[in-house]
């Protein structure tokens, strides 16, 4: 990835007309562009990355979106559209020549439907407010991002989001039904249905995860799942990382598929008691921790047997939660693991990539030869059941070179996940900060055929530019090749 | 394999030159399905085989010609099953129930011994009972490899869950009928076989039954199909035992025998159940599971906890569309009747603008399936 050198300087005159076209059916409050006023939006969750936006709209309703779209499109200005900026790959990093379209105060919950399961949502509704307002029918919203305390559900449905639970329930794509969008025109469309699908193409599906480059989003329909009766996590313990990973695998072959299963390795461990104080053993390798939810019969039921596996493969230590307080504190501890980073360091720089769940031992071997290579810590912290890897890579922004190595840093440890039949972002999103990455994931004729499907969507390319899908002659300057399906290209070389 | 593949890309590849038809086949079991196409016949059954299967991984990958029962016997042997549970249509379901004397056949002759394959699934994009509490046939699509309507093989996805890299285009070839690529091969997420299945019957109105499955979907009970006809509702539970018996405690009813309830089960799956013999028209409505009884002419059979309804009717089109849409949701011609009037729910404009786009970025010319979908894609 490249970082933005230098922040764009505003072109007035083009700003004064945006304004103006702006002013013509906006109230003034609703319209920023004094450099105090954008200054909070020039970045997101990525902050290595700034840029002040031209100007900041902050619309209300609907018509207010479409208009702001339709304005936009007539004078062909580039717009980005934001939740609450929590983004960790910087989707939400504005454009000098832009637009930023805050989405926040679009945070209503239209309607709940207590009885088919469902709420229509705002999609500056924060994820957490769903099922805050659901619990009360015993109803939640399953989808729970690390940061579903401040992010939105619109920002949610953009990047896919996950979440510690989506081996069990999905990601964002399985837990929505309907949307109702703004095409860059201004054009209001529904997508999907109160029903369980649709007809025509599954468009729902295209659109979770565009990142903003395909469309607004105005509304959600999130499905909604009866809370469980009751869960119980198991924590054990291994002195070797490779015993851990095949107690994930035992679980999985036991045909178990557990609410949720993480994985912290000692650096994480250390860092979080250090800080949460979960009673996590900080003199072992590596860390488990495996919950299960469901009926008080099937949770009692499957805890013995993910005991018994984890003992069987080895574990040093294995404790069940006794009750609901000391479930939540096992749980905080894995919840506080990037605070706890940036408690021991002055920066750190989250990764996210997945991986076959087998490889884990073999990667985090790798993992430590890099910190070696490039001077640096990395702690890392693993969704065993799904093999997404999030290593936390400490660094200092104010010593030079530091930023520069950790990007470097970052980026083979996402060449890895490839080489080793992975993706090079589970949950995060591409946005700006893997964007160069995508030029070693996929080959031309396929990112061409992105090009293609945006094209369907976004003829002059106005929504999000400059995000998640790299043009080829971006690719030509980054100069790396393409790994094919977890195989290198010249396998038979000796590597260094 | 790279051989067939090759041959097909050429094919494609000619017939994308001088925009000449192709019409995508696998077994031929969902012929009866969508809007009438018209081309060059491409056949996908020699392109066949678990590439790879990898059970502690949760993810199977296979040619789009590979039988889905062979698929389905791979993953049985490790304990594993599709979660969507996908029809077999036009397969001889064994042993054949016996006829009562003035029904006609379960499966017509002609719909006999086709095999249906894992290309014609996906792209279809059907699935079966457990559909609304374990995923469609999307939620499970990890990655595809295809070849578009240029001949340009492409891959999409991977063989992870957590993949965000990319618009979503493996899990839009879900459902797209072949319009948008011919499937090669495809990686699917894949779920255990529950330790133990029940099914219990209870004796309802429509009205209580849509009413009973929509109050037990906002309850933990480990349910994982519903179906109801004529006063009967049957609902199938999974897990372990001590989870099932908790469970048909609450809900009642009389446990039905295994081996009855597996054929039951399937027979709603693959149509094979009698509701569905007779070739007059058959709607797929799917529409909010808390629908009320839909005030339409002919029989119906209720799925998914309310929110498929199955409907035999020679009822006027619009009536049966406008019924769908107001319950917030679509109406399918799924077999027979006049499928020249279009077999799927009319789009809205703008709605139908993005979908001539799309088909225009994945095939150009317009050649892949044309019709099979609407009649412009």
């Amino acid at each position: 990835m490249t970082a933005v050198a230098e922040q764009v300087s505003v072109d007035v005159a083009r700003q004064r007309e945006v304004v103006a076209a702006l002013e013509s059916f906006l109230p003034r409050t609703s319209i920023l562009f004094d450099h105090e006023d954008v200054k909070p939006y020039e970045c997101d969750g990525l902050t290595a990355y700034r840029q002040v936006p031209m100007v900041v709209a902050l619309p209300e309703t609907e018509e207010q979106v479409c208009r702001i779209l339709k304005t936009c499109h007539a004078l062909k200005v580039p717009v980005v559209a934001r939740g609450a900026g929590t983004g960790l790959s910087g989707g939400a990093l504005p454009l000098g020549n832009g637009v930023l379209l805050s989405l926040a105060k679009f945070k209503h919950i239209v309607e709940i439907d207590e009885r088919a399961r469902t709420a229509r949502v705002q999609p500056g509704v924060r994820n957490l407010a769903i099922s805050e307002a659901v619990a009360p029918v015993g109803l939640y919203y399953a989808p729970d991002p690390s940061s579903q305390l401040a992010c939105t559900i619109g920002g949610n449905v953009a990047e896919n989001s996950g979440g510690v639970h989506c081996l069990k329930y999905g990601l964002t794509v399985h837990n929505i039904l309907k949307l109702r969008i703004a095409t860059v025109e201004g054009e209001i469309v529904e997508i999907g249905s109160d029903a369980l699908d649709a007809a025509g193409y599954d468009l729902l599906a295209l659109i979770t995860g565009s990142e903003g480059l395909l469309a607004v989003i105005l509304e959600v329909t999130v499905r909604l799942l009866p809370k469980p009766e009751y869960a119980q996590v198991v924590m054990a313990a291994f002195d070797d990382i490779a015993k851990a990973g095949q107690a994930v695998a035992n679980v999985i072959a036991a045909g178990i598929i557990p609410a949720g299963f993480e994985m912290m390795d000692q650096a994480a461990t250390r860092a979080v008691e250090g800080f949460a104080r979960a009673g996590y053993r900080t003199d072992v390798a590596a860390v488990l921790l495996c919950e299960t939810d469901g009926t008080r019969e099937e949770v009692g039921d499957e805890i013995r047997r993910v005991q018994d596996l984890m003992e069987a493969s080895g574990a040093v230590q294995t404790e069940v939660s006794r009750d609901e307080a000391q479930r939540l504190r096992f749980w905080a501890g894995r919840k506080a693991a990037f605070p706890a980073a940036g408690a021991i360091s002055p920066d750190y720089y989250c990764m996210d990539g997945t991986i076959p769940r087998k490889r884990i031992a073999e990667v985090l071997r790798k993992i430590t030869q890099l910190e070696s290579k490039y001077g640096l810590r990395c702690a890392n912290v693993f969704h065993a059941g799904d093999g997404n890897l999030h290593p936390l890579i400490l660094y200092d922004a104010n010593q030079p070179g530091e930023l520069e190595r950790t990007e470097a840093f970052g980026a083979e440890i996402l060449e890895l996940c490839l080489e080793v039949g992975g993706t090079i972002t589970g949950e995060h999103g591409v946005g700006v900060e893997k964007i160069n990455s995508m030029c070693v994931q996929f080959r031309p004729a396929e990112l061409e055929a992105f090009h293609r499907v945006k094209h369907a969507f976004d003829k002059d390319g106005l929504l999000n530019p400059g995000k998640a899908v790299p043009t080829l002659t971006r690719c030509a300057e980054y100069g790396r090749m393409h790994v094919h399906r977890g195989q290198e290209k010249f396998p038979d070389l000796p590597r260094f | 394999m790279q051989a067939i593949v090759d041959n097909l890309s050429r094919l494609i590849r000619e017939a994308a030159k001088q925009e000449r038809p192709l019409c995508i086949r696998g077994g031929g079991t969902k012929d009866f399905y969508g809007g009438p196409v018209h081309g060059y016949k491409l056949n996908t059954g020699e392109y066949r085989g678990i590439v790879e299967y990898e059970p502690t991984e949760l993810v199977i990958t296979a040619r789009a010609g590979t039988p889905l029962r062979e698929i389905e016997a791979a993953l049985r042997e490790k304990g594993q099953m599709l979660g969507f549970e996908p029809p077999h249509f036009g397969e001889i379901p064994s042993p054949l129930p016996p006829l009562p004397s003035g029904v006609g056949n379960i499966v017509p002759p002609e719909r006999r011994n086709r095999i249906a394959t894992l290309g014609g699934c996906v792209a279809a994009g059907l699935s079966g009972p457990r559909r609304p509490y374990a995923g469609a046939v999307r939620d499970f699509v990890l990655g595809v490899r295809i070849l578009d309507g240029k001949g340009d093989d492409l891959r999409f996805g991977g063989q992870v869950m957590k993949n965000v890299a990319g618009y979503d285009v493996s899990r839009l070839m879900a459902g797209s009928l072949g319009t948008l690529g011919l499937l090669l091969d495809v990686s699917l997420k894949v779920l255990p076989l529950p330790a133990t299945e029940t099914t219990l019957l209870l004796k309802r109105s429509e009205a209580e039954a849509i009413d009973l499955m929509n109050r037990w979907a906002a309850q933990p009970l480990p349910i994982t199909g519903t179906a109801y006809r004529d006063g009967d509702l049957g609902v199938r539970l999974s897990g372990v035992r001590v989870a099932v018996d908790a469970a048909a405690k609450k809900i009642g009813g009389e446990r039905t025998d295994p081996a009855q309830a597996e054929r039951f089960w399937t027979g709603i799956r693959d149509h094979a159940d009698p509701f569905f013999a007779g070739d007059g028209p058959l709607w797929r409505l799917s529409v909010k599971s808390t629908t009320p009884p839909l005030d339409l002419p002919g029989q119906q059979l209720l799925e998914w906890g309310g929110a498929l309804r199955w409907l035999k009717s020679s009822g006027d089109v619009k009536t049966i569309r406008d019924a769908a849409a107001r319950a917030g949701g679509h109406a399918t011609l799924f077999r027979g009747g006049d499928r020249t009037l279009g077999a799927f729910h009319p789009l809205p404009p703008a709605l139908m603008k993005l979908h001539r786009n799309l088909k225009q970025a994945f095939d150009p010319a317009g050649i892949l399936n044309r019709g099979r979908l609407y009649s412009d894609l």
